[in-house]
């Protein structure tokens, strides 16, 4: 069974139609792919799972139980948390202090403690700047310290959206080595990318999205070998 | 030729001058003379003794410490919500007044004098309790239902609060100012370090510092203080770390009521007296607090609260009294305000101002 399934989804800005009739499913230990050019309704398929912007039609699932009705923090409380696309890190807040207030919902201080020690682990670099407030880091280390705040939470679902932008490309490198080895410690992934190469070279299985509608999905090797992948959806492929 | 271009050259240094920046350097220019010139006249008559200026200076501390409690309530919501709310003042007034009544009944039972420690608990616990569940339900009733409009709708709205609650509590108190009950424990004087200085306003003094450390430690160190921080910073990542947004905001408002309430009997022990507008000024005025220290700022709120309550109480004396304009005292809410107007023009961003930051 699926730990996280969207069926026949839609959404709206107002007026603005964002996603229409969006079915997918993520199966648990996976990294699924959302790949699609600008403003294909990627960013707003995330943040409609997390009840950021409301579902106005479908049913969104998480672990059989519908969550689609519940406000962000709750959904956050079931298991299901997000990279944000340009970190938004709280920039005034030291890198303890926002790697803490990931565990926002947790009381279990021991272990609050034992996997801050393991993000250190996964980014040495952070520790090194612990004290430091978060608006002073470099473009690099914001990143990490985003995907260590979302794993403070103790997701089950991790989002991930454009974790590579405006990272150097050996950055980008880095950060998917990173989410790879996130995955293989037991945590599903659902990432959003531009740089569909990189992402389907670590992902399972991927779902493109065009203009809102999801047009194509398959494995992330049939897909990184389909002949119209690139030309006819991502557009900006090289 | 050679006479076009000349008079091109000489033509341009003035026209890269702004007017507005003209008129502001000769604003200060001219405020700066009537500073200098009025406190060196005042000096040279002699009027004020060396221990004259102290009294003035710690009874300016008093009423800033006063200032500075009601000014961390308006720093602490445009912190959190960035919107200026204008009823505070009122908020303070309502849990003071109040307490009025309790203090009247324990002066007339006699337990006021008997046991005033206890008495004073007793006040502070009825005016702070009273100003926050004003402050909540303000947030909850008049606020909240305006979280998404534009900026301006929910100030129109605070101005419409205020004035509502000061006609809703003259309704229920009555229009007279009333004489709060005075305590004997605290009139009368201390010695310290050779000095005399009176009771209350010491008091006053240390208990605004400690309300203020604790709401320092308690921002700085707390779950709660940091959700506050978190949601003032971008509320919708604050809700993605499970933080909740309608919870902490109206924890904002209760901390910042309970320290208006806590004011209110600071400012009684100063001012002894109650009357339905009388959160007006002290809210105005402590709104020019956390503007001069820097809104949103919490150490900001103390600062400018202490500078402001100085300069309003050696001012007028200091720059006045010279200049022979009678009765200099009467024009403290001058200073004040003079004193937000050139913050705003001069200084917009307050001595701790996070101005830059927010652009960075």
């Amino acid at each position: 069974m699926a730990l996280l399934e969207l069926n026949n989804v839609s959404a709206a800005y107002g007026p603005v139609r964002a996603l229409e009739g969006v079915s997918l499913e993520v199966n648990d230990g996976e990294i699924v792919c959302l790949l699609g050019s600008n403003a294909a309704g990627k960013t707003t398929t995330l943040r409609t799972i997390l009840g950021m912007v409301p579902a106005h039609k479908g049913e969104i699932r998480f672990n059989e139980e519908r969550i689609d009705e519940l406000r962000t923090q709750d959904i956050v409380g079931r298991g299901v948390t997000m990279v944000p696309e340009n970190r938004r890190l709280f920039a005034k807040m030291s890198v303890r202090e926002n790697l803490e207030i990931g565990a926002n919902l947790r009381t279990d201080k021991k272990e609050i403690r034992e996997d801050m020690e393991r993000v250190f682990v996964l980014f040495p670099r952070l520790k090194e700047r612990i004290g430091q407030r978060a608006g002073t880091l470099s473009g690099g280390e914001q990143q990490m310290l985003a995907i260590g705040r979302a794993l403070m939470a103790k997701p089950s679902v991790l989002l991930m959206d454009e974790p590579s932008m405006g990272l150097a490309p050996i950055l980008v490198e880095q950060v998917f080595d990173t989410i790879k080895e996130i995955n293989e410690l037991g945590t599903t992934i659902l990432l959003v990318e531009q740089n569909a190469h990189v992402a389907l070279s670590i992902a399972d299985r991927g779902y493109v999205l065009q203009t809102g509608r999801i047009v194509l999905h398959d494995e992330a090797h049939a897909l990184l070998e389909h002949p119209q992948l690139s030309q006819a959806y991502l557009g900006e492929l090289d | 030729m050679t006479a076009k271009t000349e008079t091109r050259t000489r033509r341009l240094p003035f026209e890269r001058i702004p007017v507005r920046r003209i008129i502001l350097v000769a604003l200060s220019l001219a405020i700066i003379y009537g500073v200098v010139a009025g406190s060196a006249a005042t000096l040279q008559t002699g009027t004020f003794s060396g221990a004259d200026w102290r009294t003035l200076v710690v009874n300016g501390l008093a009423r800033g410490s006063v200032y500075a409690l009601i000014a961390i309530g308006y720093t602490l919501v445009y912190g959190v919500l960035f919107m200026i709310n204008f009823a505070h003042g009122e908020v303070f007034m309502s849990g003071t007044y109040t307490s009025f009544f309790v203090a009247t009944a324990l002066a007339e039972s006699g337990y006021l004098n008997e046991h005033p420690l206890i008495s004073i608990g007793i006040l502070f616990v009825v005016s702070m309790v009273v100003s926050t569940v004003v402050a909540i339900i303000l947030e909850r009733l008049a606020y909240r239902p305006l979280r998404g409009a534009p900026r301006l709708v929910p100030l129109i709205t605070a101005i419409g609060a205020s004035l509502f609650l000061q006609y809703t509590f003259r309704g229920l108190y009555g229009a007279n100012v009333r004489a709060y009950p005075e305590i004997a424990a605290i009139q009368g004087t201390w010695e310290i370090f050779g000095f005399d200085f009176l009771k209350k306003q010491v008091i006053v003094i240390v208990a605004a510092m400690i309300f203020w450390l604790i709401l320092y430690l308690v921002v700085a160190k707390t779950k709660t203080g940091r959700a506050m921080r978190a949601v003032g910073e971008d509320r919708e990542v604050a809700a993605l770390m499970g933080i909740d947004v309608d919870r902490t905001i109206v924890a904002t408002f209760a901390i910042g009521g309970a320290l208006a309430g806590a004011a209110g009997i600071l400012f009684v022990f100063v001012f002894n007296q109650v009357i339905f507008i009388m959160g007006f000024l002290p809210g105005l005025k402590a709104f020019t607090a956390a503007v001069l220290g820097g809104i949103g700022s919490i150490s900001g709120a103390a600062l400018g609260g202490l500078v402001l309550g100085v300069l309003e109480a050696i001012g007028p004396n200091l720059f006045l009294t010279g200049a022979n304009v009678p009765s200099p005292n009467q024009l403290q809410p001058v200073v004040a305000f003079g004193i937000l107007v050139l913050v705003l023009i001069f200084l917009p961003g307050g001595f701790l101002g996070s101005d830059e930051e927010e652009r960075a």
